[in-house]
């Protein structure tokens, strides 16, 4: 299941020292490290670790004081979500958050929303070629929703959804805005063995379109077979770095995540 | 002859919703036995469903087209001037519902000082008419686009607040505009208004045509431009800024994370029911040819969020709806004398715990509901 995209390999996002404070916690602290394109980066480390702030630093939820996002050779730092949504990064939330109340194919269309150009006055107008990016938004969508399972029910409000398809339409959405950078948070998560098998092989076929992703999982059982590269973090600092199986084996994280053998 | 039962599972279904309801409304509501409640619960529902099902195999257009026919020949039958002149205020207000559920239903972000723009639009039409001596057609424009300024303009602290905070910005924009209004003598005439304000006149090449007091040509003014902006909500409503509010709505932060620029949407929305809300205020000034800051109370904001809550947050036509509706009943009421405003309130809220998610509902909700019933 392992295995690289035949894309071409550059660093596609890099970190350096990035520190994030809130008051007097220090939730992300002084972290680097870079992805390559085309791979699957896990993000590791016990809960508070300073994950999800990490990810709300990289797409412009939270505001990281210090430190630089690059993503290709574009900085992050000073950009509003939706600008780093239009260069190519899209993520999911680790609690669901997607649009209630509107249908499961409109959720898909919103997901679009930055690949998309039509504005107020040519809402009103309607343009021929607005018609025309309207159908092929369309079917964008419904192409997406395909290949998640999820065509038969494209006109179900998304609250009414299973759990397990809720988090489908999570990816499927952050992926309608033909995202460079896929930042997963938790997909995981509340899945049976099944359904998480299921994900495994949704990601790698997510990786196999050329989408890098970042991937933030507890489950060992997720993370290892099909991460090129794992980062590991613990009260906001990154303590190790590198293959899963070195992970593994790495004295610092199996401390971080069982206490010291002499404790 | 073997007596007829009640289907069994409505039968299940009454006794859980009496159940659930036995706090709340008292035993004797149910006095009528279980049997030949539901068999009335049957009947209804066939009636019902045979209503719903020849309506459903009606296309959308042909409905309209109908509803359309009544609107427009209503004066020819009905000769009553008084009822003509309750349907120009409804038609009015469902401009206003129609803008107000643009900010509120649409992209989510409440507004208690609508009648504000109202205002706005009424008294931008009379100043210019009165000192410019602008037409009422270029007046319409005028009062559009200042009034979506102006909308626009109280949309900037909307980039900051969210919520209810937002909500108390939005009492305080709408109670400043109504007392600048009372106080500006110089210009708006303080409490008196403005007077003189010039009726429109339609000009065919030598003749020319008088609205004049009458309420009959004010009345197809006003549905013609009911229509005009239905037509174009409907438009904006699938189109990618529609679905844009919508998000806003449902999830703020997941909406800037799908590349929806909130400040952006939340300006146009603003902008749209503030446009709207000119143009009623400018047809409301010309029609009455006076307008004074009493017209733009709080009241007023209150009624037309109530006009788009009852009638449904988001379904442009249950605006609509609301709107006519809430003109119309207080008219039915006349004959409760001084207990009118009691039972309308009564009626308001009989109306509300019936259908919390308003008469019409929500577009999407029916959707999924026929998308799944056909399958």
């Amino acid at each position: 299941m392992k295995k690289e995209s035949k894309l071409a390999d550059f660093t596609i996002l890099s970190l350096k020292n990035v520190t994030k404070r809130f008051g007097g916690v220090t939730a992300v602290d002084d972290v680097s490290f870079s992805i390559h394109s085309g791979k699957v980066v896990s993000l590791i480390g016990p809960n508070g670790a300073g994950k999800t702030t990490l990810f709300n630093c990289i797409t412009g939820m939270a505001y990281s004081e210090t430190g630089s996002i690059y993503f290709t050779d574009t900085l992050l730092n000073r950009l509003s979500p939706y600008q780093i949504t239009g260069k190519g990064i899209a993520r999911t939330f680790q609690t669901i958050r997607l649009f209630k109340h509107m249908t499961v194919l409109e959720n898909v269309l919103v997901g679009a929303h930055s690949i998309t150009r039509g504005n107020l006055l040519n809402a009103l107008l309607v343009p021929r070629w607005l018609k025309a990016e309207e159908k092929r938004v369309r079917t964008h969508a419904n192409q997406l929703l395909e290949f998640f399972g999820l065509s038969g029910k494209s006109h179900m409000l998304a609250h009414n959804l299973s759990y397990g398809h809720q988090k489908k339409l999570e990816i499927a959405r952050a992926l309608a805005a033909n995202p460079k950078l896929l930042l997963l948070d938790e997909p995981a998560a509340g899945m049976n063995a099944k359904e998480k098998e299921e994900l495994l092989k949704l990601i790698c076929s997510i990786r196999d379109r050329g989408v890098t992703i970042l991937l933030i999982e507890h489950d060992m059982k997720v993370v290892m077979p099909i991460s090129n590269h794992v980062v590991v973090l613990d009260y906001g600092k990154k303590i190790a770095e590198g293959t899963p199986k070195e992970i593994q084996n790495h004295p610092q994280v199996i401390e971080a995540y069982l206490g010291k053998r002499n404790a | 002859m073997k007596k007829r039962t009640g289907d069994p599972t409505e039968e299940k279904k009454f006794r859980k919703l009496r159940a659930l309801n036995k706090s709340v409304i008292p035993e004797y509501f149910y006095r009528g036995s279980i049997d030949s409640r539901s068999k009335r619960a049957g009947m209804t529902r066939v009636l019902l469903g045979a209503l719903k099902s020849s309506s459903a195999s009606l296309p959308e257009s042909f409905k309209i087209s109908l509803l359309l026919v009544v609107i427009f020949t209503l004066p020819f039958f009905d000769k009553n001037p008084y009822h003509i002149d309750i349907m120009v205020t409804a038609g009015i207000f469902m401009l206003l519902a129609s803008g107000l559920n643009v900010i509120v239903g649409f992209a989510g972000i409440l507004n208690l000082g609508y009648a504000a723009f109202y205002a706005m639009g009424a008294y931008t039409y009379a100043l210019v008419n009165l000192h410019l001596g602008v037409p009422f057609w270029a007046g319409l424009w005028v009062s559009g686009f200042v009034t979506a300024l102006f909308g626009i303009l109280l949309a900037l602290p909307a980039f900051r607040l969210s919520g209810d905070y937002l909500a108390i910005v939005t009492l305080g924009f709408g109670e400043i505009v109504r007392i600048t209004l009372n106080n500006l003598d110089r210009i708006t005439g303080g409490p008196n208004g403005l007077l003189g304000i010039q009726h429109p006149a339609l000009h065919f090449s030598s003749y020319q045509y008088q609205f004049g007091v009458r309420s009959e040509p004010y009345y197809f003014l006003v549905f013609s431009l009911v229509v005009i902006v239905v037509f174009f909500l409907k438009r904006l409503e699938s189109s990618r800024l529609g679905r844009a509010w919508v998000a806003i709505r449902e999830d703020e932060l997941a909406a800037s994370c799908m590349g929806v620029d909130l400040g952006w949407a939340k300006l146009s929305a603003f902008g749209i029911g503030g446009f709207i809300a000119g143009i009623a205020g400018c047809v409301f000034a010309a029609k009455q040819g006076t307008v004074s800051p009493d017209s733009f109370d709080f009241v007023v904001s209150v009624m037309i969020l109530a006009m788009v809550v009852l009638g449904g947050l988001g379904n442009i036509w249950g605006a609509l709806l609301g709107a006519f509706m809430l003109n119309l009943l207080p008219e039915f009421l006349r004959g409760f004398d001084i207990y009118r405003m009691l039972f309308f309130g009564i009626a308001m809220i009989l109306i509300m715990l019936l259908r919390p998610q308003g008469i019409l509902g929500e577009r999407r909700h029916k959707e999924e509901f026929h998308s799944q019933s056909s399958r």
